[in-house]
Parts: C-alpha cells; structure tokens; sequence
C-alpha cells in the first residue's frame, strides 16, 4: 500500500498547520468530555442515593432488638440460618441514652450500639472521620448527628445522672440503613445500658427476598417465631429507611438529570459543527492532493485522522479534568445523600471518551467524505477562481448602509459561507440557551430549596415531648420500634412558657399525625396547626394558606387523587373526630407521595402539638432566646433547639455549583466554536484584507471589519437564544413537576427578570467577540505586503 | 525640479543574514515622469515598488513620497498614506470578488469616509473614461482579464494620487488586452499622471516609460535617464 506513509504526513502536516483549530477541536472536546463525565456522574449518583450506598454496605434489610434476658445466645445463633436469611451480623448490645452536651444541652436522646469495629458482614459502616471508639469513655457518632455542638473531639455526659460518665467524640461514622445514632465499645455500652436503660441485642439480618414490604414481613414472621415469644422486642425495615432518604432527594433528581442531559447535549452539537467545521474548510489543499494521486479513500481518512487526533488527545486530557471536577461535587452530594464512598462510576469514565470520539468521527466523516468525492478540479478551482453568487446580495444590501464601508463590508461578509455562519449561529446561540436555562434552572433550583419544609424555617424549635423527633423532622415519629417514650408535656404549659417569654414575637404549634379521608385509601400525613401559621406556609401553587379551622391546604397529587379542586371539601378524621374541611390551597408539597394535608388542629380533640416554632422578635439573639425559654421548659421535659443549616441547603449548593461550572464550560466550547469559524474566516479572507489595506484601510477599519463580520451573528444568537432558553426553562420546568407529581407555584417558575435577560441577550454578542479578538489581532497587523503574496 | 519618489541609501534585507534583496540605492523619480523599473525575477523589483507604496519598510535609509518620510510611519498612518497618495495596480488584479465592478471602484474613497454619492459620481467618471461603464453592476469573477486590469486602474486612480504604481500589469493578460492596457497607461501618462511601472515587457517599457531602470541582485544597473545625461 503506497499511501500510508505520505498520508501519515499529509496528516501531520494538517495537524500542525492549523493549529488554532486543533487547539479548538481539542480544547472543545477536553471540556465536552468533562462536562459529560461530572454530569453523568452526579447522575448516576443522584439517581439513586440510597441504594448506592446501601449496596456498598452490604445495608441491614431488618435490624432487630432482642431482649437478652429472653433469648439465649444459641437462639439467636439459629435466628442466623431462619429461612430466607443470607447474611447477619450481631449480637450487638444496645440501649439508649439521654446525652448532655458541654452547655448542658440536650441533644435528642441517641442509640447507642456495642460494635467492636464498624467492618462488618450487614451493614458495614463507612468510617467518614476520626477513628473507631477502642476504649470506654470513647464513642463514634451517626454523621446524621453531627451539629454545631456536636462534632469530632467533643464531649458527652452520657445522662443528667451526677455519676454519668464522660463520653468523648473519637470518630463519626455513616450507617445508610441507620442502625444506631452513635457507637461505642460493647463492654461500654453494656456498663451504659445498665445505669441508663434496658440493654437489649441487636441483630442485622439480609435476606434473598427483601424487594417488598411483604417479604420483609414475612422474614420478620421467621424470625419472630425462631425465639421465644416475647424476645423480639422491635425491628426496623430497611424500606422505611429508604422512602425517607429517597424522600429527601426526589424534588431535585429532575433537574439533576436536566443538567447533566443538557450539558451533554450542547457538547455533542458543538463539538460536532467545530469538527466539521474544521474539516470542511482548506478544500483547495484536497484538491492538490488527489491532483498528485490521493484517492477519495485516502483523503477521507486523512481528513478523519486530522480531527480524530486533537480530539483523543482533548479526551484524554478531558476524563481526568471530569473525574477532578466531579470529586468535590461528589463529596458534598455524598454529604447530602449519606452516601459515603462516592466516586466517579467507572463506566462513566468508559462510556462517555468512546461516545464522544465516535461523534467526533461522525462528524468528521461527514464533509470528509464530501471532501472525497470532490472533483479534483473543482478543488482546486475554489482556492483560486473567483467566487460567484454567495453573499454578493448581502454586500449590496450591506453597503447601502449608512455605516462606515469597513463595517458594512464586515457586516456582510459571513454571507459568502451560509454553512459556516449558520454553525457559528448555533455555537452562539447554544451557548445562550444553555446561560440562559442554567440561569433559569439555578434560581428555580434555589427557590425549590426555600419552598421546602416551610417549619425548619423557624428560628426556634419547641419540641414539647423530646421522647420524638430531632431537629431535622420536627415531632416525626421515628421510623422503627426501639425507640424511648417520654412523658408528654402539657401542651397548655408550653404555650403559656413561649407566650411569657418577653422576646416571643409569634409562634404556632404544629402536629404531625396520621389521618383517613374519605376517598383515599390508607392513612394520609397530616399536618396539624395551631394558632398563626403563616409564617409556616408552604408555597402556594393556586389558593391561599390556612386563615382558620374548617380549611384545608393539599398538594397537587391529593387534588389529582382525590379528583378535587379548590373549593370542594373533603372529610377526614382522627381519632374518632370527623371534620369536613374546605380546600382553599394548592400548595407546593411533594412529600409523602401527596399523601398530605394541612389543616388547624382546632376540631380533633385527641392532637397535640409536637412541636411549636417560635419568630422571636426582632433584635433578640436565637440562642439566647432559646437558653432563657430552655431553663423554664427543660424541668418540665421540653426541649428548645435554635435552627441550623438544614440539609437541603447542601444540596442546592451542589446543584448550584454544578449549574455554574456547565455553563462556564459550555459557554467555554461555544466562544471556541466561534473562535475557530472567525479564524478560518480570517485565514481565508487575509487576501481580500491585504487588498483592503493595500487601497488605504487601517487597522483599526480592519478590527472593525473583522468585529462587524461577527457582532451581527452574536447579536441574531443572542436574540434567538435567550427567548429559546426562556422557552426551553418554561417548557421543562412544569414538565420536571408532573413528573415529581406537582405543579408548580409562581415563585419557582416565574425567575427571570428583564434585565437579567437583556444582559443574557448581549452574552451572544460577548461570546462572539471574545471569539473575534484573536483573529481581528491577526488581521489587522498582517503585513500586507506578505498578504498579497498568497495568491 | 521637484521629486514624487526619493529614495536615499535604500536597502531591503528580508534575512539578517544574506545579502540585501534591494539595496543600497538612491533614487528620484521627477513628477510627471513615468519610470519602468526591468530586470529578472528576483531582482527585487517588487520589492522596491512596495517600499514607495508604504507596503513594507526599508531596513537601512530613507523613502521620501509626496514630500512625505514615509519609512518610520505607523501603520494607521501608512494606510492614510496609501490612501490619499498613492494608486496599485497588480499583475493578478485583486478585486474584491464579492463587491460588484463599481463598489470595488469605490472602496478606496469610502475608505476615507467620501459619501456614497460622490464616490459613485468619480467612479462612474472613471468607468465612462476607462471604457467599462457597461459592466458598472457586474462581478469581477465574470470580466475577461483585460476589463479586469481596467477596474483595476479605476480603483487606483478613484482618490487622484500623486502616483500611480504598476506591477506586471500585463504579466497575466493575453498579447491583445495587454496591448489595451498599454495604451491606457500611455494615455494616462500624456494627461500628466506620474506612473512607476514594473514590468518584465520592454515592448510595454518602451511604449510607455519616459525612463527606465533596469535591477540586478537588487542593484542599480541601468538608468536610461543617466544615459541620456551621458
Ligand atoms: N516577504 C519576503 N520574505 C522573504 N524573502 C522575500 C520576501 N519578498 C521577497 N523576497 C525575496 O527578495 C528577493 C526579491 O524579491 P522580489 O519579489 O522583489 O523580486 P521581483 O524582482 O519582483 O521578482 P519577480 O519578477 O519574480 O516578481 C527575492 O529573492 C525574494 O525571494
Ligand atoms: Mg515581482
């Protein structure tokens, strides 16, 4: 074969040459290539949070308390080959303990497990800080505990007790089936379940059939009837565990995908038109080369190769730059999420370098192939025979404008390339939509966040019975059995405490409880409020908020399930109390599967508050005003808690994060793509400029030449993509919601204001000359006389 | 008698190394006069013409135009230079090709900012004058090359420089449109216009150079007006 050395040259030399293109055609697929890997990576990763980091942890399906006194330690050695089981671990001692931290707070009340090590063949827990607890005295912290007072190297006195010993903080450590909020040696917590509470054992069980609630059941059945009755004190399934995680996560998966789709998107279709771009110029050299014997075949290949050879070297630079990026991404969603050894999935890393050298080749085979079948002579003839047709109307029309002759000549010039000035068209114009979408994306994403959980907004938390809930979910009944009970306080006392406070500036108490509605099958998750709740409302799609009894507030899917509207009422009961309540709110609420519902508390005789969230007045320091109503609550067994930064808070951080850096790198790739069409503009237009300025232009005309032959396109990319990434935020935003089962209020929606758009219209124009700069440089100090000359 | 063109101690060196493409040499050029500048291909013919045309700068001396030292001139000032003094006409043409024959005229007057109207009524002058009004709308691509070189000259002469420089150009025309051009420049030359002309041609040197040089190695070896002194 006579080819493959000169066509190994031919290559080289085309590399080399055009080195502004090879820079561009590898610089676009460096960040291409990045861009899709941390896309795809926070996808895959966001997809399913829980799951990843249950199976990496080999996650307790069951976790069983056993009461030791009731079954001896060769029973519960059988309970390991009940039927159906494949994995355990355990006996672990367990109790639970009333902490006291270093200012005499008290922290919800924690179970504590005796493990000797957190390795372990269920639930083998990921040590995230510190080391594991070796001696009494020492214990490891559930990372789903971790606060401002409580963190690595603190102290604990494990009860009100005076003998209480001290508990120092060696280690924090994540359990994604959560199976303890803290741990410690066993010999430490047996010492602790004696003086604190009833010590019971712990069991972690995995089964081959653990997919539904009923086979969990059915597990628990066997095992419940493996050791004598009684023994089996409570257990917790892993799919309780799950639905809350998954709870957490779900409203922001959507734009999630939406990124990391769109950031995958825009770099194919730009890597794409810079390919081809970049081959389907310097035709007058095809045709030299098939005139000194190059076949179609050969020039196809050799027109490949050129762009196949900066691309895998941009691809090669790209996966590690994607896998650096994505790291910290990954930490801060593995924070989120409690998942705790997040990396980069490595088909991730495989799929996307082979998905994107295959469209580099797709693109580059396109006009490489019409380069081919290009006949010789017609080659040949357009590096050098005067152009005819293209663009000439556009100079007609140009000039009669009543600019200077240097800025209508430029203004006019793209149109002798209709193919080219459409691609840089695109690469402006997608550079806008995705500045504009991202933007869009960015502040719906934060307004989501806000939209949340309207009660952790509240200064100051009142928990009247510290027997449930943490700071995290106020009042929520802990998932699983196990758990202490406390004596309730009188919610009348709460009240009058919050009310004398001098600092109290309003408060409403809330509780959580289930209820039935007619219609609707099961139990529905009732919110309970009593007194003013308007500083507690969620986001309202239609409707307004609670104004007083008889009313009710709903999410989307209740209406769908229900088949209601506002307006309509609705029966529902607790307790005995039947209520029918007027819907006079949509609101913006996707947790519990629209299983939901806010009503006032005044009507069911047998709620109680959980919890009261107090606005203290203005002025008046959060943590102060929680010590003084501390010290008149806490004898009577209340807790007062100041709000912290609450999780979902980190997620929008990450999203935001995210957001910022595709845009950057995708506004990036499309400054590139106008980079590379103006040089090869410019390249090609040096003659007619060396003409220009050998009849009397400057350079500064030339600049202006050169810059007008772009500013109309960045300015048409611009008017085009800001109403199409407006367009695109309308269209997908609700389309994200009804996948989540919701609609969408106002504030998530409507995020745009006008001069924000305005400043994203002239990103196209700015794109655009960022682009020009480098080649306007050129031309206009190109010597002329060395322009006339390439003829 | 008052000199268009003064070169002193001129030379062009394109490497530091070699020998001096042109140069040293000095030179007058009187106005009114037309100067045909022969001699083989790599003498540096081109080379000289560009220096007068504040194309490229000399490396040694000075090149004085229209009263002008033109040698240390920035580039922004070059091109007004070009512009006001100075007409090029080319062996390839160089027309714009995407420009119709008329804007191509125009565009050295609009350059420096002459209004549509008056551009359009000087070159339009010079079209009727040089024989292609005809083709006034049409595109270069579709002229033969003698109507090609004829734009040419309208464009140069559209702002009335001091001086009109030529280089080969004939060099791409056929015996025939070559003979049309000669004539063109001949007459051009009889109504006063100061030309400098390169040309490999000693038919069209003859016809219509009031003197001649001829160049070799970039050096000075004959100058028919130093003869005629002789
Ligand atoms: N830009 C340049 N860079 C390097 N060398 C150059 C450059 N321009 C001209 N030369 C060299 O200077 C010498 C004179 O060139 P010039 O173009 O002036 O010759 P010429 O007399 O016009 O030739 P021809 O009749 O072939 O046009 C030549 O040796 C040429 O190679
Ligand atoms: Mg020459």
């Amino acid at each position: 074969m006579r080819g493959t050395g000169a066509l190994g040259r031919v290559v080289r030399s085309g590399v080399g040459r055009r080195r502004v293109q090879t820079l561009v055609v590898a610089l676009a697929t460096m960040m291409a290539v990045a861009s899709a890997v941390v896309a795809g990576s926070l996808m895959v990763a966001a997809s399913a949070p829980f799951d990843h980091a249950f199976a990496h942890q080999h996650g307790a399906h069951l976790s069983v308390e056993f009461d030791p006194d009731a079954v001896s330690t060769a029973r519960l050695d059988a309970t390991r080959r009940a039927g159906g089981v494949t994995a355990t671990a355990g006996p672990f001692p367990a109790t639970t303990i009333r902490p006291v931290d270093r200012n005499g707070g008290h922290p919800p009340a924690l179970t504590l497990v005796g493990r000797s090590g957190p390795e372990a063949d269920v639930d083998d827990l990921d040590l995230r800080s510190g080391r594991w607890a070796t001696r009494p005295g020492e214990i490891v912290l559930s990372a789903a505990f971790t606060g401002p007072d409580i963190e690595l190297g603190a102290t604990l006195r494990g009860s009100d007790a005076a003998d209480a010993p001290t508990l120092t903080i060696v280690g924090i450590a994540m359990s994604a089936s959560r199976t303890a909020d803290a741990w410690a040696t066993p010999e430490q917590v047996t010492a602790l379940g004696s003086a604190a509470g009833p010590l019971t054992t712990q069991m972690l069980y995995r089964f081959a059939a653990a997919g539904t609630g009923g086979d969990i059941a059915a597990a628990r059945a066997r095992l419940t009837a493996a050791v004598p009755a009684g023994a089996l004190l409570g257990s917790q399934s892993y799919l309780d565990t799950k639905r809350s995680a998954d709870r957490n996560a779900a409203p922001t998966i959507p734009f999630l995908m939406a990124f990391g789709a769109l950031g995958i998107a825009m770099s194919v279709i730009i890597v794409g038109s810079v390919v081809s771009g970049a081959v389907g110029t310097g035709l007058r050299r095809i045709g030299i080369l098939k005139a000194i014997g190059f076949t179609p075949r050969e020039v196809v290949r050799a027109y490949v190769a050129q762009a196949l050879i900066p691309a895998t070297v941009g691809i090669a630079l790209g996966v590690p730059l994607g896998n650096l990026m994505a790291l910290p991404l990954l930490a801060d969603t593995e924070q989120v999420y409690g998942d705790t050894s997040l990396s980069v999935a490595w088909w991730v890393d495989v799929v996307v370098p082979a998905a994107v050298l295959l469209i580099v080749a797709v693109a580059a085979l396109v006009p490489a192939l019409r380069a081919g079948r290009l006949r010789t002579v017609e080659a040949i003839a357009i590096g050098r025979a005067p152009r005819t047709g293209r663009g000439q109307w556009a100079h007609r029309a140009a000039g009669r404008l009543p600019l200077p002759r240097a800025v209508t000549y430029g203004l006019a010039s793209p149109f002798a390339h209709p193919v080219r000035m459409v691609a840089m068209l695109l690469a402006v114009a997608f550079g806008t939509v995705a500045a504009t979408f991202a933007v869009g994306l960015t502040s719906s994403l934060n307004a989501v966040g806000r939209a949340q959980d309207p009660e952790d907004r509240a200064a100051i938390t009142v928990i009247g019975n510290i027997a449930h809930g943490g700071p995290g979910e106020p009042g929520g009944p802990r998932d699983g059995e196990g758990g202490t009970t406390g004596p309730a306080v009188d919610p009348a006392r709460v009240r009058a405490a919050i009310e004398a406070q001098p600092g109290t500036a309003s408060y409403y108490g809330l509780a959580q409880t289930e209820v039935t509605v007619a219609g609707i099958a099961g139990s529905v998750r009732a919110t309970l409020y009593q007194g003013d709740s308007r500083s507690g409302s969620y986001e309202m799609i239609s409707g307004r908020w609670l104004g007083g009894p008889g009313e009710a507030v709903v999410p989307t899917r209740f209406l769908d399930r229900t088949g209601t509207r506002i307006g309509d009422t609705v029966r529902v009961t607790y307790q005995g109390d039947t209520q029918t309540l007027r819907i006079v709110g949509e609101a913006f609420d996707t947790s519990d599967d629209g299983k939901r519902i806010h009503a006032d508390l005044a009507g069911f005789a047998a709620a109680r508050p959980d919890v009261y969230l107090v606005e203290p007045k203005s002025g008046v320091q959060p943590a102060e005003y929680a010590r003084q109503l501390g010290s008149v609550l806490r004898p009577l067994g209340g807790e007062v808690l100041v709000d912290s930064a609450s999780e979902a808070e980190g997620l929008i951080l990450v999203l935001d994060a995210m957001a910022v850096l595709l845009t950057l790198m995708l506004v990036a790739v499309a400054a590139l793509g106008v980079l590379n069409s103006v040089v090869l503009d410019t390249r090609e237009r040096v003659h007619d400029i060396g003409v220009c300025k050998a009849v009397g232009m400057t350079p500064r005309q030339t600049l202006s030449l050169v810059f007008a032959s772009v500013a109309g396109i960045g300015l048409l990319g611009g008017l085009i993509g800001v109403p199409a990434g407006f367009a695109l935020h309308a269209y997908v935003l609700p389309v994200m919601g009804h996948a989540a089962g919701t609609n969408l209020p106002p504030s998530i929606l409507d995020v745009y204001s006008t001069p924000e758009l305005l400043l994203l219209g002239l990103a196209g124009m700015v794109i655009a000359v960022l682009g020009a700069a480098v080649p306007a440089g050129w031309a206009a100090r190109a010597r002329t006389a060395t322009a006339l000359r390439t003829e | 008698m008052t000199h268009v063109i003064e070169l002193a101690g001129v030379a062009k060196r394109y490497d530091s190394a070699g020998a001096p493409a042109l140069g040293p040499l000095d030179l007058g050029v009187a106005r009114g006069e037309a100067l045909a500048i022969t001699g083989p291909s790599g003498s540096g013919k081109s080379t000289l013409l560009n220096l007068v045309a504040g194309l490229d700068r000399p490396t040694e001396g000075t090149v004085t135009v229209a009263g002008r030292r033109i040698d240390g001139l920035s580039e922004h000032a070059l091109a007004h230079f070009r512009r006001e003094h100075i007409g090029m006409v080319f062996q390839f043409f160089n027309l714009l090709d995407d420009l119709t024959v008329e804007d191509n005229i125009r565009l050295p007057a609009q350059l420096t900012g002459t209004s549509r109207r008056k551009a359009a009524a000087r070159a339009g002058e010079l079209m009727e004058v040089l024989g292609i009004g005809r083709h006034a709308g049409a595109y270069p691509g579709r002229l033969s090359g003698g109507e090609r070189q004829r734009v040419a000259v309208a464009r140069a002469l559209v702002n009335r420089p001091a001086l009109l420089l030529a280089d080969e150009p004939t060099g791409a025309l056929d015996t025939a449109s070559g003979h049309d051009v000669r004539e063109l420049l001949v007459n051009l030359h009889r109504d006063g216009q100061t030309i400098v002309l390169v040309t490999h041609d000693l038919a069209l040197a003859r016809a219509c150079a009031s003197r001649t040089i001829h160049l070799v190695d970039g050096h000075l070896s004959l100058d028919t007006s130093a003869e005629a002194l002789r």
